[in-house]
C-alpha cells in the first residue's frame, strides 16, 4: 500500500519538541503538575461528595420517601409514618421500613471526650442497608443499645478495628445511655457526619427520648419482582400529599450532593483550584512555546521565504501544543493514581480515579495547550521573510 | 534567449506620508535564464530591497516586474507563496533549521513539491549534499557543522528542488577565504548543471569573476560601476 503524501513529510512538530530534551523535561513537569493540580482538587471534590452521598447510596431500598424540605443529613427533617404506609395501598409495593436518623453525642471512653455521631434507627428485621457486615449482624442489634459502629470514621471515637477484632466488644456512652458495640461495617467520614452509627429503632427511640415513633426521616418502599419503577414512583407520587417527597435512593443522593456542591462555597472553592491549576498549565505552555518560536523566529520566516504557508506554520504549532498536551497528561495521570491511593489510605475518602475524569483533565489539558498556543501565535506572524535578508 | 526576470520603471518606498522615502528608483533590469549576475554597490543602496521584490518577499508597488512570466504587481499574497516555492534562497546567516538534521533541512525544501513526493526524498536530499560535498555529514545537526558547512547546506537546500532562479544575500559574508570561495564555486557548478538562473548580491570582491554580468547599484539606482567609468 503507498503512503499517504503527508506521512511522507517531515514531522515538524514532533522533532522541534523532542529535539530540546531538557526544554521538553521542563514542559513535561509543568504540565504534569498543573494536571496534577487539577487532578488533585477534583479528586477531592469527588471525594467529598461522593463521601456525603455513600450511605443514601447505600440505602436498600428501589424508591425512598423524604420530607420535601430535607437537603442534608446534616440537618434532616421527617414526615408522619402514615405516609409510608400509605404506599402499600399500590400493588406493586412489596414491603416498606421506616428509617430515623439523629446527631447523638458518642462518648470516647478513653479521652471521656464527646463528639457528634450520625445515628440511624432502622427496622432490625429487614436490611435496609446494602452493606453485607449490617445485614449479617442484625440480629446482634435486636437487643436493646446494641450497635454496629462505622470502622472508616474518624479516629477520634476511640474505636479502632483491630482492637474490636481481637476483644470482640467496645462499651461507651451514647447521649448518656450505655451502648455496646457489636459489629463493624464501612460508610466513611464525610461532610455530615464523622462517624456512622447503626442501631434498631426500638434503641434508636431509647437514645433520643424526645423523638416520637411517628416521624421518620426516610422511608424505604421496595416493589414486587417486575414492577415498572417510574410507574409506580409516578403513581405514588400523584396519590401522596405535598408534604413528602418520592424518589429513587439516587435521587435522594443527588439532593444531598446538590446541597453541599451549590449551597455551600465547596464548589467554588475547588473551582478556584481548578482554575489556578488550569492557568499555571496554560502560563507554563505559553513560555515553551513563546521562547521556541523566538528562538527559531529567522527560521521560520526562511520556510515562508521558502513557500510554506502560514497556515502551515500555524499547524505546526498546533501540534507542537497538542504533543506537550498529551506528553504532559500521561504522567500526570500515572501520578494521580498514585496520590489518589495515598490520600485513600490517608484519609479514608472514596478517592478514586473515574473515566469521566480522565476525560474531562486530557480535554481541559489540550484546551489548556491550545490556548496558550493563540497566544503564542501572535509572536509567530511577526516572522516576515522579508526582513530576514 | 528569453529573459527570465524584466523589471520595467520599478520604484520602492518605504514608509508613510511625511516619512515615507524612496528606495528604488525606476529599476530597468532583465536577466536571462541560466545567467549569472552579481549585483553589488554600497550598503543602503537599496540591493537587498530588490532581491526581496524578485523573490516575491515584499509586494511591489509601482512599475512593472515580470518574474517567469507573471506580473508581480499586484499579485495576491497566494501567487506570490507560489512563487516563492520556483525561487530558491541563499542568506547571509545560513537560517537551517537547528531542530532537523542537514539532511531533514534539504528535505523541508523537496516537501513543497507534491512530484517530489512520489520519490524517495531521503535519497534525493543525500544526493544533493554529496553534491556539495557533504556525503559524510548527512545526519548531522546545523550546530554541529563548521560556517562554511552550514552554507552549503543552504545551498543544497535552496537547489535541491531545482528552482529556476536563485536569490543569494551575501553568502560569503560570514565566511573565510577559502570556505567562501569552495561556496560560490559549487553554487556555480550546480546553477551550470541545472541551468539556473543566480543573482548574487555581494562586497565580496573575491568573488566577482564567477558572474556572467555585474551590475553596481546606488541610491536606488543601476548604474555603471565607478570604476569602469573611469577606465572607458
Amino acid at each position: 500500500m503507498r503512503r499517504p503524501n503527508f506521512l511522507k513529510k517531515t514531522p515538524l512538530a514532533w522533532l522541534q519538541v523532542t529535539r530540546e530534551r531538557t526544554r521538553l523535561m521542563v514542559a513535561i513537569a509543568g504540565i504534569a503538575f498543573a494536571d496534577m493540580l487539577i487532578f488533585i482538587q477534583m479528586g477531592f471534590e469527588g471525594a467529598l461528595y461522593d463521601a456525603a452521598i455513600q450511605p443514601h447510596r447505600n440505602l436498600q431500598a428501589d424508591l425512598v420517601l423524604i420530607n420535601p424540605q430535607m437537603q442534608t443529613l446534616f440537618s434532616v427533617k421527617s414526615f408522619p409514618r402514615n405516609r409510608l404506609y400509605q404506599t402499600l395501598g399500590h400493588p406493586d409495593v412489596a414491603s416498606v421500613s421506616g428509617v430515623y436518623i439523629a446527631t447523638g453525642q458518642w462518648k470516647n471512653p478513653a479521652t471521656t471526650q464527646e463528639r457528634a455521631i450520625l445515628v440511624w434507627g432502622i427496622d432490625p428485621a429487614n436490611p435496609s442497608f446494602k452493606f453485607p457486615e449490617v445485614n449479617q449482624n442484625l440480629n446482634q442489634i435486636q437487643p436493646l443499645n446494641q450497635v454496629l459502629f462505622d470502622q472508616a470514621g474518624r479516629p477520634e471515637y476511640g474505636l479502632t478495628a483491630t482492637e474490636f477484632e481481637q476483644t470482640g466488644a467496645f462499651a461507651t456512652e451514647l447521649n448518656d445511655k450505655r451502648v455496646t458495640v457489636k459489629g463493624l461495617f464501612t460508610n466513611g467520614a464525610s461532610f455530615a457526619a464523622d462517624g456512622n452509627v447503626i442501631a434498631s429503632d426500638s434503641t434508636f427511640l431509647q437514645l433520643f427520648p424526645s423523638r416520637s415513633p411517628d416521624q421518620l426521616e426516610v422511608g424505604l418502599i421496595n416493589l414486587k419482582p417486575g414492577a415498572d419503577l417510574e410507574q409506580v414512583q409516578a403513581a405514588l407520587a400523584a396519590a401522596l400529599p405535598n408534604d413528602v417527597l418520592i424518589g429513587s435512593p439516587e435521587d435522594f443522593a443527588q439532593i444531598e450532593r446538590d446541597y453541599w456542591a451549590n449551597g455551600t462555597g465547596i464548589g467554588f472553592i475547588f473551582g478556584l483550584g481548578v482554575g489556578v491549576g488550569f492557568i499555571v498549565g496554560i502560563v507554563i505552555v505559553y513560555q515553551i512555546l513563546y521562547s521556541d518560536v523566538s528562538e527559531h523566529l529567522p527560521e521560520y520566516a526562511t520556510l515562508k521565504a521558502m513557500g510554506y504557508t502560514d497556515n502551515y506554520l500555524l499547524g505546526v504549532l498546533f501540534q507542537e501544543s497538542l504533543l506537550l498536551a498529551v506528553l504532559g497528561y500521561l504522567p500526570s495521570i500515572a501520578l494521580a493514581f498514585g496520590l489518589y491511593q495515598l490520600a485513600f489510605s490517608a484519609t479514608m475518602l472514596p478517592i478514586a480515579m473515574t473515566t469521566r475524569r480522565a476525560i474531562t483533565v486530557l480535554i481541559l489539558t489540550i484546551m489548556m495547550c491550545s490556548i496558550s498556543g493563540g497566544i503564542a501565535l501572535r509572536k509567530l506572524r511577526a516572522a516576515d521573510p522579508a526582513d530576514i535578508f | 534567449m528569453s529573459p527570465i526576470i524584466t523589471a520595467q520603471k520599478l520604484s520602492h518606498h518605504f514608509g508613510e506620508g511625511r516619512l515615507q522615502k524612496q528606495v528604488l528608483f525606476d529599476i530597468d533590469l532583465e536577466i536571462n535564464s541560466g545567467e549569472i549576475v552579481i549585483l553589488t554597490g554600497p550598503s543602503g543602496s537599496g540591493k537587498t530591497t530588490l532581491l526581496t521584490l524578485l523573490g516575491g518577499l515584499r509586494a511591489a508597488q509601482s512599475g512593472s516586474l515580470k518574474i517567469l512570466d507573471q506580473e508581480i504587481l499586484g499579485a495576491s499574497k497566494r501567487a506570490l507563496i507560489k512563487l516563492r516555492r520556483n525561487i530558491g534562497y541563499i542568506f547571509q546567516a545560513h537560517n537551517l533549521l537547528s531542530f532537523l538534521t542537514a539532511k531533514q533541512n534539504v528535505r523541508m525544501s523537496l516537501e513543497l513539491h507534491p512530484h517530489f513526493l512520489g520519490q524517495d526524498l531521503d535519497a534525493v536530499a543525500s544526493d544533493m549534499l554529496t553534491a556539495v560535498g557533504l556525503g559524510e555529514r548527512i545526519d548531522y545537526y546545523p550546530a554541529e557543522l563548521s560556517g562554511g558547512q552550514r552554507q552549503r547546506v543552504a545551498i543544497a537546500r535552496s537547489l535541491a528542488s531545482h528552482p529556476k532562479i536563485v536569490l543569494a544575500d551575501e553568502p560569503t559574508a560570514a565566511l573565510d577565504k577559502q570556505s567562501g570561495r569552495d561556496v560560490v564555486e559549487i553554487m556555480q557548478r550546480l546553477a551550470k548543471e541545472q541551468g539556473c538562473t543566480i543573482l548574487l548580491v555581494t562586497h565580496d570582491n573575491r568573488i566577482l569573476d564567477i558572474a556572467d554580468r555585474t551590475l553596481y547599484m546606488e541610491d536606488g539606482m543601476l548604474m555603471k560601476p565607478p570604476s569602469l567609468g573611469l577606465a572607458a
